[in-house]
């Protein structure tokens, strides 16, 4: 039962054992990190419903059916023409949920960009520079995360008005403390690494050293934030909405649509399911992505 | 240990300090007029400028400022523009009711968190460790408000087993409490299960093992009240965030907190109660850090200063 083998340099062996079948690299990552799939095509699906939205939606969003409320003036429940239902306008649950992907990803993708750009900035400057320049960003940070974010993002709100870039411009400005931290420490500890020390006393200056040391080893823990952060700004829009400062009505989110759904959901639950499930799904996706990202990520494998 | 105090103090005053600076600048750039406010639409714009002059808005910015900041150190947060009573009476009024539901909602973290996070660590990447881990995520992906009106529509009004919102006892903390802890718990499970982790491969535990103990002995006896430790660090600024945090849910279900005033006061932009929840928030948080901080020194002998 024994096989052959023949080495690289050309020896032929016998085998102890049949050799293990070694399935391709794509198998053993999914084996490896199902969560990261799983979480890329939930992700997936998510940006092709809110890019082609208004492709795919069968109606206008915001037309309010002569046929979609009943007598008595209660929405309609699913049925053939309108599969999610009707809201209390009589306008199609399924429309404006397509509707309200697209606000919410753009709100959660942009919010995030911003912050990432923030926080990385502020992280690497006071991790690498130190001394009073890391105490004073620090402090800043501390202030910042000192806040109850939702009335924080709130207040900022108000102050800029309200509409959808505000939004993204309110979270994306107030959210980068906890990037800044985690690049920080990423920093400090790249910093101490004996081939930084030598770049450095071979004369190497401060861009070359972070651009070609430092951003390729915070590269990993940003990605997984950033995703992670997608996720729950994506849930900050959906809160502000719901309080009435995100998003406005007539404009579908999913935050006001949950909103409106409240006032009517003992006799008109489908109004909380539908845009509350899209909201669950799409951040679990995130949450997934960010998670099974941050295990490939981890040079220890061990969470 | 001296040293570390007035240093921890000295940072401590600094956050508190750039926290005034920022609610002040939000609320001076606000686009409202605080006179025309007060004095609501139908006044003359003569008796809005003669209360401009009275407020001081008139006065420049550092001045503004600097009164501001005289009236927070004797905790006066201005007044409340539509219920017409000082913003720290409306906020002291709430406070018992928010301390029950942050209570509350930090033991259902708990209760969900630490159990999932033992259970991941010991069977870990094993099937449990998976589902739990994916629960768990799912917990933290769940807009709070929709899983508030979720229970609401099943537990209260379907099975009618609890009061449907309002406020004032045990039976009106636990399905808030319940969804906060719900959409929380990952992160103590999470917490839990790493640094379990750590100290079930840690040379102790192994003797413990090999003397015989049996694993739920070594997990209760000896490895969770170390593995306890950084949860507890976070589990002490959690309960800090909580105290200004629980906004949404307790507008979900009609707890009379300091959520909802928040809440009541963004809809009706009353900008002092908005500011003066915000600041109330973020100072508990920087004092509470401050004390627990502290106190570690005390409780943990391996912390020296």
């Amino acid at each position: 039962m024994s096989q052959m083998m023949t080495t690289p340099g050309g020896l032929e062996q016998t085998l102890a054992y049949p050799p293990k079948k070694q399935s391709s690299k794509f198998v053993r990552v999914l084996k490896a990190y199902p969560l990261v799939f799983i979480g890329g095509i939930m992700v997936l699906f998510l940006v092709i419903m809110a890019v082609f939205a208004y492709k795919i939606m069968p109606y206008n969003p915001n037309y309010q059916f002569p046929n979609g409320l009943a007598m008595n003036g209660a929405p309609l429940a699913p049925d053939k023409q309108f599969i999610m239902g009707t809201d209390e306008l009589g306008r199609d649950v399924f429309s404006r949920v397509l509707a309200g992907a697209q606000i919410s990803l753009e709100v959660g993708v942009f919010a995030s960009i911003i912050s990432l750009f923030i926080g990385t900035t502020l992280g690497i400057i006071s991790g690498y520079f130190g001394k009073w320049v890391d105490t004073i960003i620090m402090r800043i940070t501390d202030i910042m995360l000192a806040f109850p974010f939702v009335l924080f993002v709130v207040a900022l709100v108000s102050v800029l008005g309200q509409s959808v870039s505000n939004v993204f411009i309110a979270l994306g400005v107030l959210g980068w403390a906890v990037t800044a931290r985690v690049v920080r420490g990423q920093v400090l500890a790249v910093r101490e690494f004996e081939y930084v020390q030598a770049a450095k006393a071979l004369g190497a200056p401060n861009w070359r050293i972070l651009f070609k040391i430092i951003l390729p080893n915070i590269a990993g823990p940003v990605i997984v934030l950033t995703t992670l952060a997608i996720g729950n700004n994506m849930l900050a829009e959906s809160t502000l909405s719901y309080l009435g400062i995100g998003v406005a009505p007539p404009q579908a989110s999913w935050g006001n649509m949950l909103a409106e759904g409240q006032q009517v959901f003992q006799y008109a639950p489908w109004m909380l399911y539908y845009p509350g499930l899209a909201l669950t799904l799409s951040v679990l996706g995130f949450n997934l992505l960010g998670d099974g990202l941050r295990e490939l990520f981890n040079p220890r494998r061990v969470r | 240990m001296g040293s570390y105090i007035v240093r921890r103090l000295g940072g401590a005053i600094v956050v508190l300090i750039g926290i005034a600076v920022i609610t002040f600048l939000l609320s001076y750039a606000l686009p409202s007029d605080p006179a025309r406010m007060i004095l609501g639409m139908r006044a003359s714009q003569a008796e809005v400028n003669q209360l401009r002059i009275q407020m001081g808005l008139n006065l420049p910015l550092y001045e503004q400022f600097w009164r501001y900041f005289i009236n927070l150190l004797h905790g006066n947060l201005g007044q409340s523009y539509q219920l017409d009573m000082p913003v720290t009476e409306l906020i002291e009024q709430r406070l018992g009711l928010t301390a029950q539901l942050a209570l509350a909602a930090w033991l259902f973290e708990l209760i969900i968190g630490i159990p999932a996070g033992i259970i991941m660590a010991l069977k870990d990447r094993g099937f449990l460790d998976h589902t739990l881990n994916v629960i768990t995520l799912i917990g933290v992906s769940l807009a709070p408000f929709f899983l508030g009106l979720e229970l609401l529509y099943w537990v209260a009004f379907k099975a009618n087993l609890f009061p449907a919102g309002g406020s004032g006892g045990i039976m009106y903390v636990i399905l808030p409490g319940l969804t906060y802890g719900i959409t929380g718990a990952a992160y103590y499970a999470r917490l839990l299960k790493t640094s379990m982790l750590d100290v079930l491969n840690s040379d102790y535990i192994r003797t413990a093992r090999s003397k015989g103990a049996g694993m739920w002995r070594v997990v209760f006896g000896h490895a969770l009240r170390n593995a306890m430790l950084p949860v507890m660090t976070y589990g002490a600024t959690d309960i800090a965030a909580l105290f200004g945090g629980i906004v949404v849910i307790e507008d979900v279900f009609g707890y009379a907190g300091v959520g909802s005033l928040a809440v009541n006061a963004i809809s009706q932009t009353d900008v002092p109660v908005i500011m003066g929840t915000v600041i109330f928030a973020a100072v508990f948080v920087v004092l509470f850090n401050v004390v627990v901080d502290l106190l570690y020194g005390l409780v943990d002998p391996r912390i020296s200063y």
